[in-house]
């Protein structure tokens, strides 16, 4: 038996935070290609600490829901699992390259595949051009557009910046955006003059974040000048100073960071199937039934 | 009722292995087949004669089949608490280790513990009425699919306790165990509910006809992980990680909790940790073999280390307790400084919103408390108070 594990903050005050996690698990659970699937938090239960106990499966795949590899991917998950020999050396990750590390539970004796996070696999450019797509409504959304990626910048370390700007590199090799740049919250290049960057007319701007919450509803949207307040909600797009913002809210809310997810899973072992296609279906079909999915959504 | 062919089949099928479940014995010797229940013994069969002996053995054959061949996975935490379900012996609790909770000696703290586990004719019949259970806030039923004539089948209901004698019609029934976690979230107010085990579940669903892995996945989507732990306690391999160990083990900005000074966790426990507040049992203590002085709680599912919720907590009390203590000098009635006990009692009881409008009787009321406010506080908004030692 597999069991796969998907490892997320959640949180104490908000409890839409737990959304996106929910939602992924539930599509995966869908496909059948895991024995077991749970939800296991740092903020909500259940915890880390109590979550491989409640499996049967002897072989575990744990991804954790997080954008970056640092605090949480390198030292919180794997201590609260109790990974003994964890050591972050194990991913042999030059900062966005981790993929599996196996290890032994101590109080359950199973193996676990501890997995980079989701944040950092290349499945993810598809994400970001996934969300800009429902973002617009426009399926083909690329020429005379520019699209933004943004993150927090120097958070706990420098790592997650580096997430965001490896998807930026990686889209804009794709040439489908006539312009792709890397802005951050709290470091330069600043998301506040996201304008300044852009020549294109249209900028689709989409946060590297798991979760709708403070940042990505309430800062990011007023930073951008979108809204004065952002209780009163904004449009898509936004006029800002001669631009058109497409904004809408954190990535990690898009369909196909299922997908992401059993990728993260696959590369380390685990055996999926057809799962892949199936959620890639379904979320493609989820796209098109939803244009200008979460429009106006601080609203 | 006779029983069906293809059980019998199976059942010969695994008898040379031996079978033995809840006072079954079929086992394959020299001189032919042994059957043994608690009441009868036969030695020497042929297969037909066995086959005539198990058909008067009917109930224990429907029983093994669903144990056996429906239930499964031997020695795992969800058959366990399937069998506690229905007060069946469980055939893994090692309660000699178990040195707390409801398999300790005394037996204390479990509704149900003075409840011997039923034999199979006496489980059948009480499966027939349904055989009902308490977890948390959860009240479960164990019935067999068919009453009027069982064919072992169980199915499984589930809503809260204070629905117990609710009309089902009154009740929104679910059946799929992931809507657990939605009615999980808010408590009867719409507040978020952070802590799982909180006592503020809302009742006015139903979950009805679960399988026994579905009821198990409803049960954990309510209260995670307490199956698994409940199921460590039983067999005597609990893992418990004390304060210390716990606020040793943390970093970043919970690095600091270990500076919370004992008597501070006493006070922390007794905040949030009783049952009060939490239904799970707290069983982690200061450190080992240091206990704390305060009740742990009597619910069926251990809490084995101090939640997130307590350790998020403890990091604001580390804060608070390091600040020093001085002697203020304040103008108060005798009446007034009562005022102020019930005020705290009010909040810490989560008694205001009880409180009616007019009730100018208790301290805690709205008028009350802002009468006292405007006679008390001074222009800046703070309680008119003198610092006198220093
Ligand atoms: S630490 Fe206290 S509040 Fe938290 S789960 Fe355990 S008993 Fe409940």
């Amino acid at each position: 038996m597999q069991a796969l594990v998907i490892a997320a903050h959640g949180s104490h005050l908000n409890p839409d935070a737990s959304d996106p996690t929910y939602a992924h698990a539930d599509t995966i659970r869908e496909t059948g290609a895991f024995d077991e699937v749970r939800e296991a938090f740092w903020k909500e239960e259940p915890h880390f600490r109590e979550v491989i106990r409640t499996l049967e499966s002897d072989e575990v795949f744990v991804v954790p829901l997080f954008i970056s590899e640092g605090y949480f991917t390198e030292q919180v998950i794997p201590r609260e699992l109790r990974l003994d020999d964890w050591d972050p050396d194990k991913w042999e990750s030059d900062g966005t390259s981790a993929s599996q590390a196996t290890l032994e539970a101590e109080d359950v004796g199973k193996t676990i595949h501890y997995c980079g996070p989701v944040g950092t696999h290349d499945a993810m450019t598809d994400v970001i051009v996934q969300r800009a797509e429902t973002a617009t409504g426009d399926p083909d959304v690329g020429e005379g557009f520019g699209l933004s990626v943004v993150g927090h910048g120097t958070d706990r370390n420098e790592n997650s910046a580096k997430a965001i700007e490896y998807h930026s590199d990686r889209i804009a090799e794709r040439d489908r955006f006539d312009e792709v740049k890397a802005l951050f919250m709290d470091e330069e290049p600043e998301v506040d003059d996201v304008t300044d960057y852009f020549e294109s007319d249209d900028i689709v701007v989409v946060p590297l974040f798991i979760a709708d919450g403070y940042h990505t509803q309430e800062d990011i949207p007023e930073d951008m000048g979108l809204t004065e307040d952002y209780r009163l909600g904004w449009d898509v797009p936004a006029a800002v100073d001669g631009h058109r913002v497409w904004y809408t809210g954190a990535v990690g809310t898009e369909d196909l960071m299922a997908d992401v997810v059993l990728e993260r899973a696959a590369d380390a072992g685990a055996d999926i199937g057809d799962a892949r296609e199936a959620v890639r279906e379904l979320a493609a079909s989820a796209a098109e039934s939803e244009p200008h999915a979460g429009a106006g959504a601080g609203d | 009722m006779t029983v069906a062919t293809a059980d019998l089949d199976d059942l010969l099928e695994r008898a040379s292995a031996g079978v033995s479940v809840d006072g079954l014995r079929v086992e394959e010797a020299d001189d032919g087949y042994r059957l043994a229940t608690p009441d009868d013994e036969w030695t020497g069969l042929d297969e037909d004669e066995l086959r005539r002996a198990l058909d008067a053995a009917d109930e224990y054959v429907t029983n093994w089949r669903y144990w056996q061949e429906r239930v499964g996975g031997e020695g795992t935490a969800r058959r366990a608490f399937l069998r506690w379900c229905e007060r069946a012996p469980l055939a893994d609790a090692e309660t000699g280790n178990a040195t707390t909770g409801p398999w300790s000696e005394s037996g204390e703290g479990d509704a149900d513990a003075g409840e011997d586990p039923l034999a199979v004719p006496e489980r059948y019949d009480a499966l027939r009425d349904g055989i009902d259970r308490e977890w948390g806030q959860l009240s479960i039923t164990a019935r067999f699919v068919d009453v009027d004539d069982p064919d072992g089948e169980r199915v499984y209901d589930l809503w809260h306790v204070d629905d117990a004698d609710t009309d089902l019609a009154d009740l929104e029934v679910y059946d799929d165990p992931r809507d657990a976690r939605e009615l999980a979230t808010y408590d009867g107010g719409g507040r978020y509910r952070p802590l799982k085990t909180a006592p503020t579940l809302p009742g006015g669903w139903a979950f009805t006809g679960l399988s026994g892995g579905d009821l198990v996945e409803t049960v954990e989507f309510f209260y995670p992980a307490t199956v698994a732990n409940w199921h460590r306690e039983l067999r005597g391999n609990l893992d418990v990680d004390h304060w210390l160990e716990t606020a040793e083990r943390q970093t970043g900005i919970y690095d600091v909790i270990d500076e919370l000074p004992r008597e501070a966790v006493a006070w922390m426990a007794e905040a949030c940790c009783v049952d009060s507040q939490c239904l799970r049992r707290r069983e982690w203590e200061y450190e080992e073999g240091d206990d704390l002085d305060v009740d742990g709680g009597d619910g069926p599912f251990p809490c084995r280390e101090p939640c997130s919720l307590v350790v998020a907590a403890a990091r604001k009390w580390t804060t608070l307790e390091s600040e020093e203590e001085h002697t203020y000098e304040l103008e108060l009635t005798t009446s007034e400084i009562n005022q102020l006990t019930e005020l705290i009692d009010a909040v810490a009881e989560g008694r205001t919103d009880e409180i009616r409008e007019a009730d100018v009787y208790d301290g805690a009321n709205r008028y009350r408390a802002r009468y006292l406010r405007a006679k008390r506080f001074d222009d800046e908004g703070d309680l008119e108070a003198t610092k006198v030692d220093d």
